[in-house]
């Protein structure tokens, strides 16, 4: 069995849940995301006892273009992040009445189906197309579910295309010249340029504009807050969960080791641009009236640290960082959920009109709580792993770094405990709260299961990636 | 040649039909023969020959591009049927005007004469005058009709022009002649006059910036049918057309020439783009979005090493997608005044599949992953990087860009819009057609060697 099978089952999963029907729609896409998960768990089996899980085959002669998929220790932490987020953010939609929920499931599934081929494929043409495949599906779930007014919605759908589009061309581009040097579209061959500084400067740039729109850094964020704000929450969370992450993945997979020199000569510059996006991105949620722009900006914050982490390139930074994707991926899909379950019941997400849940609904809180605190990464739970060891690394680079990257946990609380009093505490709401159901509550328990467990016993994670990421390191400095 | 001549006997066998009244079967009758047709024409693929005193040469070229020519003329009969529902009585006049067009564009393809060149290009100029104004009751075909007309035959007396000089330089129409003469002595000033008038002239015939001014009028107020045979098979043959001469007649192209084509080709793209940005009438906006494919395919004029199969793949893809786009709006605007983008408003939720169809070709057009056009774009940009035109590459991926916008929002229409109409009936060619133009599309996006390599 090799991984090119997860790519199989969720592509037909997207047409079979199409053909489903409205009814059973949710259902089936579920089964479909399960079992890649199913089978993603039995390819790292095989992947931890030393077989061969990767593809390659020849697709196009002329120019030369391959199948290629590779799966190491970073494409398989990625590719689990994304098929055990999927059936969560899917299981979470359950309560939810959809208008032609066939379609809005079989995107879905569609979308994962993109976003798992950008995590595996190895040849950078295959790559941009599942990446910019990706693109289409949330483009459709956030503009047809989404909410708030159709023609402000149509701004910022639109606004999000169009930018990620433009971005992605340059790093089309770039491909192409690395094509001209290289003869060949492989990572592998990319990897083995020898090119001259200039040439790596630009490459550097044309990969940096894709990634700075879709992570996004400062001040290629603009388009963020509002498409979170009018995408559905499934929408949010697969953009915020896992799509983001294909970003910063691909900073770690394709820009820093085919352009080093670029990356070294300018690290202070990009590591700067993730420290600001940090410092601006929690002053400017604190000052949020919304719930879901709050998390959106909260989020800014979050993978700014990230990709600060990365561009120290150093394991412990790429270590750190690819351990905050996760566990970043599941807190937010966590909180955007925690958003969703307020809105069923109250139908608003301005802060100012929820307050005093906690008495009406007391597990209901402790499992927010319980998530506001892995969010600002308290000791135990994976956030703190991720960000501490991001921190670590930053410091090795200029102290001040860290010192200024570690406001993310001092100004991440203060907004986040804030955001909860505002939410949950105070006098009982005269608003009756539901209690959470049986599904709801299921799948936040998943979420926080996860984030504990990784958060005191992180090790299988690291063992997995580092590995991949040491590869990584060695051909970034392949060249003085 | 056997083509060409079974092509022709097609169309007379179109004016039979009407003489002993079998009007029901000419279309079945006409398709089927198509593919017969198509069937001869593979099979001359391998076979290159030169017929009549080198009037008609048969290369791996005009065999492929007839095929597609072929291809796309099936799916525009097959249209024919419910578009020319109330006109009965006509319908082998239209069949077999397109049948003599198909006949005309294979000439153009397949010329070893100046002579014949200009043969195939009155033939589907003509033919395509009576198809622009064949809805003789409606104005505005009349208009576009008399307009196409005039501005056409103006070109094509360009083009007239233009081989006379070329004849005056070097006593003979025959292009392996001229070529030939035109490397080894002393050239009188009237050849290059004479290419250039013939240049211009072809420029005409695909619209491209600055003689693209009749294109918008023109796909406006023609029928939906003919406006997609224009903005499809006929911008198609005019560029492989201008492709064969420009790579036969000289073939080293100097550098003031490509200079030419550069600019053309960036105020192509780029003046067609901005103007659909502001269009409302979606035929119109098409016909915008065909001008800067036009300046797109026109790149593969600069560097003819291996640019003929990225040619046919740039064109195959663009052709497929206009096809389906266009199936979708004749279904849509059957019953319209106009083809505004109003017609359009919640198309998604009226007809999902036809809305699907019509995203798809768009998003092929605008170069999205998986879909041939953007494989078209990129083996075109890898082509153009490879004979270093950075600066026309970066031009080219700027007005990508742009050109989401206006797709986009035809797309937004049928998604956000609520439906202002019903609509009604099932009609099975067309979503026949649209279906099998879209897989033919996807399809090569899956496969683009099959037709790349063709004609490596």
């Amino acid at each position: 069995m090799n991984v090119s099978i997860l790519l199989i089952i969720l592509f037909v999963g997207a047409f079979a849940t199409y053909l489903a029907g409205d009814k059973l729609a949710s259902k089936v896409a579920l089964f479909f995301s399960l079992s890649s998960l199913g089978c993603a768990i039995v390819l790292l089996n095989q992947f931890n006892a030393g077989e061969n899980i990767s593809v390659i085959h020849q697709w196009i002669n002329q120019p030369n273009i391959s199948f290629a998929l590779l799966a190491d220790g970073l494409s398989i932490a990625m590719l689990l992040l994304t098929l055990a987020l999927t059936p969560i953010i899917i299981f979470s939609s359950f309560e939810n009445e959809y208008k032609n929920a066939k379609a809005f499931y079989a995107l879905i599934l569609f979308m994962a189906f993109a976003m798992v081929g950008t995590f595996l494929a190895s040849d950078g043409l295959l790559y941009y197309i599942f990446w910019e495949l990706s693109l289409i599906p949330i483009y459709f779930i956030a503009l047809i579910w989404g909410n708030g007014d159709a023609e402000e919605r149509k701004k910022a759908v639109i606004k999000f295309f169009i930018y990620t589009l433009a971005g992605s061309l340059f790093m089309l581009i770039a491909f192409v010249y690395l094509y001209q040097q290289a003869g060949s579209f492989l990572l592998e061959d990319l990897y083995k340029l020898n090119l001259s500084s200039t040439e790596q400067l630009w490459i550097f740039l044309a990969f940096f504009l894709a990634y700075a729109i879709k992570i996004p850094l400062i001040p290629f964020h603009t388009w963020q807050a509002s498409v979170y704000q009018k995408a559905p929450a499934v929408g949010t969370m697969l953009l915020s969960g896992i799509m983001l992450k294909m970003g910063l993945y691909s900073v770690i997979r394709w820009q820093l080791p085919i352009a080093p020199l670029a990356a070294k000569e300018y690290m202070y510059i990009f590591i700067s641009l993730g420290i600001a996006g940090v410092i601006y991105g929690s002053i400017v949620a604190l000052r949020q009236k919304d719930l879901k722009k709050l998390l959106a900006y909260s989020s800014l914050a979050h993978v700014g640290l990230i990709a600060a982490g990365t561009y120290t390139l150093t394991i412990d930074g790429l270590r750190g960082a690819v351990l905050q994707m996760i566990a970043h991926g599941f807190v937010v899909v966590g909180l955007f959920f925690i958003s969703e379950i307020i809105f069923r019941r109250y139908e608003t997400r301005t802060m100012a009109e929820m307050g005093g849940i906690r008495s009406q609904s007391p597990k209901f809180a402790s499992m927010f709580l319980l998530l506001v605190l892995a969010s600002v990464a308290l000791p135990t739970t994976f956030n703190f792993v991720g960000e501490f060891t991001v921190l670590y690394s930053l410091s090795q680079i200029n102290l001040w770094f860290a010192f200024l990257g570690g406001t993310t946990i001092i100004l991440g609380a203060y907004y986040m405990l804030k955001m909860y009093q505002q939410v949950m505490l105070g006098e009982t709401n005269t608003k009756v709260f539901m209690d959470v159901t049986f599904k709801e509550g299921f799948a936040l328990v998943l979420i926080l299961a996860v984030l504990f467990f990784f958060g005191m016993y992180p090790k299988p994670i690291t063992d997995l990636i580092t590995p991949s990421l040491e590869n990584i390191i060695t051909q970034i400095n392949r060249i003085n | 040649m056997n083509t060409l001549i079974a092509i022709i006997g097609l169309g007379v066998l179109c004016l039979l039909f009407e003489i002993f009244d079998l009007r029901k079967a000419i279309i079945p009758a006409t398709i089927i023969g198509l593919l017969a047709i198509l069937g001869l024409d593979i099979s001359e693929f391998n076979s290159p020959a030169a017929y009549y005193n080198n009037m008609i040469i048969v290369s791996k070229f005009s065999t492929a591009f007839s095929g597609l020519f072929i291809i796309l003329t099936i799916f525009l009969v097959a249209l024919s049927h419910k578009f020319y529902e109330h006109q009965q009585t006509k319908i082998s006049d239209f069949i077999a005007i397109k049948i003599f067009l198909l006949a005309g564009t294979v000439a153009m393809v397949s010329f070893g004469n100046l002579a014949m060149f200009f043969l195939g290009i009155e033939v589907l100029s003509i033919a395509l005058y009576v198809l622009a104004s064949s809805n003789r009751l409606s104005i505005k075909s009349n208009e576009a009709g008399l307009k196409y007309f005039l501005m056409g035959s103006f070109a094509s007396g360009i083009i007239l022009f233009g081989i006379c000089l070329i004849y005056g330089a070097m006593g003979s129409f025959d292009v392996t002649e001229i070529s030939e003469m035109s490397r080894s002595a002393e050239l009188p000033v009237w050849f290059p006059i004479g290419i250039v008038l013939l240049f211009v002239g072809m420029l005409f015939k695909i619209a491209a910036v600055p003689f693209h001014f009749w294109a918008p009028d023109v796909y406006e107020g023609s029928p939906a049918l003919t406006t997609a045979l224009m903005s499809t098979l006929a911008k198609v043959v005019a560029i492989a057309t201008l492709y064969k001469l420009v790579t036969i007649m000289n073939a080293d192209i100097s550098a003031a020439f490509q200079l030419v084509i550069v600019i053309i080709s960036m105020a192509s793209m780029t003046v067609g783009n901005i103007m659909a940005l502001r269009q409302v009438n979606v035929k119109r906006m098409l016909a915008y979005s065909g001008i800067s494919h036009a300046g797109f395919m026109l790149m593969t004029l600069l560097s003819t090493t291996n640019a003929a199969g990225t040619l046919l793949y740039y064109t195959s893809a663009y052709a497929l997608a206009g096809i389906a786009a266009f199936s979708v709006i004749i279904y849509v605007c059957k019953n319209n005044e106009n083809e505004d983008m109003a017609n359009f408003h919640g198309l998604g939720k009226t007809n999902p599949l036809l809305a699907a169809i019509l995203t798809a070709s768009l998003l092929s057009m605008a170069g999205i992953p998986i879909f041939a056009g953007f494989f078209a774009k990129l083996f075109l940009f890898n082509n153009m990087l490879q004979a270093g035109f950075i600066a026309l590459v970066i031009v080219a991926v700027i007005n990508s860009i742009i050109s989401v916008g206006y797709y986009f929002k035809l797309i937004l229409a049928m998604y956000t819009k609520e439906p202002n109409e019903e609509r009604t009936g099932t009609p099975v060619v067309i979503y026949a057609v649209a279906v099998i133009a879209i897989v033919l599309n996807i399809a090569l996006g899956l496969f683009p060697s099959f037709v790349l390599d063709l004609l490596a």
